[in-house]
């Protein structure tokens, strides 16, 4: 007997219990689902972070207070604690040494700092974010006014109260009405709006969209503070990344500063420490999906036992009518695989069609390799709990079987 | 050269500490195109004699010959391709496939001999028509009457040509006029020269055989041409 008759066979025993065969399929359409969708997810994540990087350029340097990777790279508790403590001990003046000294490897370099406050525009008031940037922060970052102009230099060291506005706070703030050159009240002093910044888009937690930019003098005269968040500095050439990090650390640790009281990192490291946290979410996240496509294999298991015992005559007279053993064996098999699969690429289609949908709110990515192996693990997973039931339906005596009521 | 000859078969269960021989040193012999009706009291070993006779089991000792080759010790795979191949069989239960139409169930023996699709159909059709079921074929046993049942099993058993046709209580589950439907329908198989077996208690069946075997306590108590 072709093994193409015995597939079809399988298949015209599965359509009889249409009903039985979905929802033994259930398991494994929501295993392999929730598997494809929390990687997506995952990996939309790391893919939007890299764009994001890219923007930057690869020759961006960050100089940031502590040591945020920790020996291993990862962001440990015990380092982010000591980011709190070591702020303070990097002074923008810092910046202007590094600059002055490192002009052959060093183009330009961008200081900011950081507060929160209120910003209130007629009756609306919202809680906002303050950066406080160097009017270098613009080129040095890659970060475009859509209506407006930048801050200059001049603006800077002469504490002019004027705002950039990340786009969506402006919206926020002014809806339809074109707000340059309106007054915003921030903690009770008006600023003017000189400008708003191009959509960075983002999701969740902070983003660039919803911070106010004031220049950095601005920011210490009126918000009574000294603290540097970052430096950041572009390298002249991407070959000149290590040599200009060596430096930068020399002159830092030449001003008094302890060794694990700043880091200096390129956004590779960053990147992969980004990558290296997302990597093990996804993994997690994928792994608990997984326990319930191997719910979904019990589901089958348990199912296909069923069948057999139920269908016990008709495997009996499969046999007296010239069914080998392996045959019988085969066509079980086959069911099982068949429900696993048929359910795997049902999971995967509605996957897909959940990740064009949480794309409007969240980065999310069907990548084909976690579709290949959502889809070859559900076969295995098939088989592997199918073959217990096949081998009893195998085994089933002909006599015995044909006796049973 | 007889067709089947079984010599000094004996078949023992099991059970417990008791040993129950269901047949007992039987001999028997039949030559092709005889219609042999076997009778006996319940227990005489009507089933098992049946069961040994058409391969569906190995028995405990003695010699079963089909076509003057010994099969009595074939394994699983081979007792399976020589059913498929000379056994037709026809049950009390008829054991059709539910759901599926009288045209699939009677191509099942030939799925198992590797026909193909279209031979199947194409043979299947032909033996429905042989049994009246011409305007039947595409409806599934629920929606048949208990005759038309059997007259879809006994097309299957006869589908793939078998040597011997096997029937256990044919009419055993039939009103009298079905049963008698049944009857003619095994009269006219036999002029035709098929070779039949068939397991009964009902007397008016058994007088369409030609030969008569009374078995009881595992043995062959009568022996004759009716």
């Amino acid at each position: 007997m072709e093994i193409k008759s015995i597939f079809f066979t399988a298949v015209k025993a599965l359509w009889i219990n249409k009903t039985r065969s979905v929802l033994t399929m259930l398991g494994v359409i929501i295993g392999v689902g929730s598997v494809v969708l929390l990687t997506s997810i995952g990996t939309g994540l790391q893919l939007y972070i890299q764009q994001q990087f890219a923007n930057l350029g690869a020759n961006t340097l960050f100089v940031v207070p502590g040591n945020p990777f920790g020996e291993n790279g990862g962001l440990g508790n015990q380092e982010t604690a000591f980011i709190e403590s070591a702020q303070g001990k990097i002074k923008r003046r810092y910046l202007d040494k590094i600059l002055r000294d490192h002009r052959d490897v060093i183009a330009d370099g961008a200081a900011t700092g950081f507060s929160t406050g209120e910003a209130k525009y007629k009756n609306k008031t919202k809680k906002i974010t303050l950066l406080g940037v160097t009017a270098n922060y613009e080129t040095v970052n890659n970060f475009q006014a859509v209506k407006g102009q930048w801050f200059t230099n001049n603006d800077e060291s002469g504490s002019r109260r004027i705002v950039m506005m990340g786009a969506k706070i402006t919206e926020e703030l002014f809806g339809q009405i074109d707000p340059i050159n309106k007054q915003i009240k921030i903690e009770g002093q008006n600023y003017r709006v000189a400008g708003v910044l191009e959509s960075k888009g983002g999701f969740g937690g902070p983003s660039f969209d919803n911070y106010i930019y004031l220049p950095l003098n601005t920011l210490f005269d009126d918000f009574n503070t000294e603290l540097i968040d970052s430096f950041s500095i572009k390298v002249k050439d991407e070959s000149q990344v290590d040599e200009a990090t060596k430096r930068i650390e020399k002159t830092l640790l030449a001003q008094n500063l302890k060794k694990d009281e700043f880091s200096v990192f390129d956004q590779t490291q960053l990147l992969e420490t980004i990558n290296n946290i997302l990597g093990i979410l996804t993994a997690g996240l994928g792994a608990i999906a997984a326990i319930s496509l191997v719910v979904g294999g019990i589901g089958i298991m348990n199912i296909m036992l069923v069948s057999v015992t139920e269908r016990t005559r008709e495997i009996g007279l499969r046999k007296a009518l010239g069914a080998t053993p392996n045959v019988i064996l085969i066509q079980f098999l086959f069911e099982a695989a068949l429900l696993s699969v048929t359910g795997g690429m049902i999971g995967v289609g509605i996957a897909y069609a959940g990740s064009l949908f949480i794309q409007q709110y969240f980065p999310a990515q069907v990548t084909p390799q976690a579709v290949i192996l959502a889809f070859t693990v559900s076969t295995i997973v098939g088989l592997i709990f199918g073959a217990a039931p096949a081998r009893r339906a195998a085994k089933l005596s002909p006599i015995e079987a044909l006796r049973y009521e | 050269m007889p067709l089947l000859k079984l010599s000094n078969v004996s078949q023992h269960y099991q059970i417990g500490d008791i040993t129950i021989k269901a047949l007992d040193n039987l001999s028997f012999t039949i030559e092709e195109g005889e219609f042999v009706a076997v009778m006996g009291p319940s227990g005489s070993g009507k089933s098992t004699f049946l069961q040994v006779a058409s391969m569906l089991a190995e028995p405990s000792s003695g010699s079963i010959m089909l076509k003057d080759k010994d099969v009595t010790h074939y394994d699983e795979k081979d007792r399976a391709h020589l059913r498929n191949k000379e056994i037709g069989f026809v049950f009390q239960q008829f054991n059709l496939l539910a759901k599926t139409s009288a045209l699939e169930n009677v191509a099942l023996p030939l799925l198992y001999a590797g026909d193909s699709r279209t031979s199947r159909y194409q043979k299947a059709k032909e033996m429905l028509g042989k049994v009246n079921l011409s305007d039947r074929i595409h409806n599934a046993p629920n929606q048949l009457s208990g005759g038309q049942q059997q007259r879809v099993a006994i097309a299957r058993a006869l589908v793939n040509n078998p040597s011997i046709l096997f029937a256990d209580e044919p009419t055993g589950n039939l009103d009298s006029k079905s049963g008698a439907d049944i009857k003619d329908l095994f009269k006219k198989l036999h002029q035709e020269g098929k070779t039949i077996i068939m397991v009964t208690h009902e007397k008016y069946i058994s007088k369409i055989a030609k030969r008569l075997i009374t078995l009881k306590d595992g043995r062959i108590v009568s022996d004759r041409k009716t």
